[in-house]
């Protein structure tokens, strides 16, 4: 177990280097140069001053230099500065870190609870009335475009019942917890509507296989009532592949966090992100993106630990 | 009908006593009594109609699509406008319909390129195995690793003449649509790799297979006349799945503004003001995005149904 679990952290810190070194290129293609865009609010400016200035930040190195210089500072905590904001990426990125975890973890949690319930509702009776309804509920979450649904409950209860606010994370003059609350609601309830069909399929799917095994029949043979049955018995031995499969699309939440951050005004890494290529911050835009896979991989690596640790059968191979 | 008659007769002995059939139109049976598919493939007949007839309602109504008319913002429905205007005063109908042919072929030909990316390397993976096999399987786990979305708004953000094409290339209507066609098909293609490259493995070692090699065909020749033809249907569905994947792609990157740039119309960047049209015209906020949710829930259903018809095993689900 030790073991693979040093392997797994070691394959995650290469694809994170991978991946550095290609958001670091694919930044570098983006539309315009940052020294162009400081030359542009400096009226007056030579030729000759912006090639100087190319050549005091080295952007007029060989790509493989360039990258090797910014990952060692990197690693040394020097993420640059953010020229939109101001200030260093780090400052930025933290608050909007913070943001983006209150959002995506409410609404996963959300998402699991309510999977779990569907889920094994409908599997109890596959074919029947409630599994039909199920089903549909989860093939309308899958399809459903992310902004349109935060569209469609803005409409509802911001515009039309007046019951919550549209977009932004505090009122001003007031940003106590309810408050703060208040505002996260529809963001949270788009993520997790949208969310919950996947999860309601994997665990519905799980549930009836569970339900048709060998060890289920002589629960039930032996006497045990339907809730100890379905619960102890079932729920227990199907969760294994569902919480794997769950907490590896958490990462998957993340494309759904840019969404619904954007629609609603939250200042979370989505939007932060999104804003930054918007308007050729770089530094920020950079960042941004490598914490985004970061997430991702991070949540790829527990789902893969906690399979093994689930079903130590796994961790054998 | 001599050798639809031996098909049939190797699928199901019993039924093609009572009528020669062929694999496919037993599938075509099974499909038909699915009814959640046989309503979908309906619907989405409808919507390509829908779709098509913009040219001629155009020339019914006397009207241009692209024309905008300042003094005529925002108008309700009225006999020359079906269901009202636009912020730029153009037929809301109208660019509905053109905005779905976008979609719809952007959904389409993203599909058809990123499943044969996805078809090649997994046949490539499952057939060869070894080195090469680990080697494409560790680029597929990475790139499903990636926040996607923030990667596909960086990857139609770059800017092209970086690239080394012309600056009357990057900037022209055919640039911007092939441009997000590729990108869509570069991530999208993970799952149809694995899928293909299990299939293959679980055919590469069978007795036909084994003749056709030991008669001295090449690999290509066999990979191309005895597997793929042997795994088509999951491939099938998988790349119907895609299809409402690539759609949801497409909508959220032209609704972010990093997609189909207007004045062209796509059902995403219809939404583009949103912020706007949900004070000022609420309906215009609900019909692109109602529209993309029929097709891709419809497109998902399909892709249901089609399991169920090619897969007997999965009907008791």
């Amino acid at each position: 177990m030790l073991a693979f679990t040093l392997r797994r952290m070691g394959q995650t810190l290469v694809v994170l280097l991978v991946m550095s070194f290609i958001i670091y290129g694919l930044i570098g293609l983006m539309p315009g140069d940052p020294i162009d865009i400081m030359a542009a609010s400096m009226p007056g400016v030579t030729p000759e001053v912006v090639a100087k200035l190319r050549a005091i930040y080295g952007l007029d190195q060989p790509l493989m230099l360039r990258y090797w210089r910014w990952l060692m500072a990197a690693l040394q905590g020097d993420l640059g500065f953010s020229r939109t904001h101001s200030q260093p990426v780090l400052e930025v990125l933290t608050p909007a870190l913070w943001q983006t975890c209150k959002l995506m973890i409410s609404s996963f949690v959300l998402s699991v609870i309510a999977a779990l319930i569907l889920g094994v509702v409908s599997a109890l009776r596959p074919g029947g009335f409630v599994d039909s309804f199920v089903s549909l509920f989860a093939f309308a979450g899958i399809s459903v475009p992310v902004f349109w649904l935060a569209l469609v409950l803005i409409l509802t209860f911001a515009v039309a019942l007046h019951w919550l606010p549209a977009s932004g994370m505090t009122n001003v003059g007031d940003g106590g917890v309810m408050d703060q609350v208040r505002h996260l609601t529809l963001p949270v309830l788009t993520l997790m509507l949208a969310n919950t069909g996947q999860f309601t399929r994997y665990v519905r799917a799980a549930m009836i296989e569970t339900l048709r095994m060998d060890f289920v029949r002589t629960a039930w043979a032996k006497g045990a009532g339907a809730w100890r049955v379905v619960i102890v018995h079932a729920l227990r031995n199907a969760l294994i592949p569902v919480v794997t499969i769950m907490a590896l699309s958490f990462g998957t939440l993340f494309s759904g966090a840019l969404v619904t951050e954007t629609m609603f005004a939250q200042q979370g890494m989505g939007k932060m992100i999104y804003d930054s290529i918007l308007s050729n911050d770089f530094n920020l835009a950079l960042s941004g993106l490598l914490f985004a896979t970061l997430i991702t991989l991070l949540s790829n690596l527990a789902a893969d630990l906690a399979y093994g640790w689930l079903d130590p059968r796994i961790a054998l191979k | 009908m001599t050798d639809l008659a031996t098909e049939g007769a190797l699928a199901s002995p019993a039924r093609a006593i009572e009528a020669a059939q062929s694999v496919w139109s037993l599938r075509w049976r099974r499909f038909r009594h699915h009814r959640a598919g046989i309503a979908s493939l309906a619907i989405l007949a409808l919507l390509v109609l829908f779709c098509l007839s913009a040219y001629p309602l155009e020339r019914y109504l006397n009207l241009d699509s692209n024309a905008t008319d300042l003094l005529s913002r925002y108008d309700p429905p009225s006999a020359t406008h079906w269901l009202g205007t636009d912020e730029g005063g153009r037929d809301e109908l109208l660019r509905l319909m053109y905005g779905g042919q976008i979609s719809l072929l952007v959904g389409l030909l993203a599909t058809v390129i990123g499943g044969g990316i996805g078809v090649s390397l997994g046949l490539v993976a499952g057939y060869f195995g070894g080195r090469l096999d680990s080697f494409l399987m560790r680029l597929t786990d990475g790139v499903i690793a990636l926040p996607l979305l923030p990667l596909l708004i960086v990857l139609a953000a770059l800017d092209l003449t970086k690239l080394g094409f012309s600056s009357e290339f990057a900037h022209s209507g055919a640039a911007g649509f092939w441009r997000i066609v590729v990108i869509i098909a570069l991530v999208d293609w993970t799952a149809i790799a694995r899928l293909v490259r299990a299939a293959t493995l679980s055919v590469k070692e069978r007795d036909y297979i084994l003749a056709a090699r030991a008669s001295g065909a090449g690999a290509l020749y066999v990979m191309a006349t005895h597997v793929l033809p042997n795994i088509v249907t999951p491939i099938i569905v998988a790349l119907t799945l895609t299809v409402g994947r690539v759609i949801l792609f497409e909508s959220v990157l032209s609704f972010l503004g990093f997609g189909i740039v207007p004045p062209t119309p796509s059902w995403g960047n219809m939404l583009n003001n949103a912020q706007e049209l949900v004070t000022t015209a609420p309906a215009l906020a609900i019909y692109p995005g109602l529209l993309i949710f029929i097709t891709v829930i419809a497109v998902n259903f399909l892709g249901d149904g089609m399991q169920h018809a090619f897969d007997p095993r999965s009907e008791r689900r």
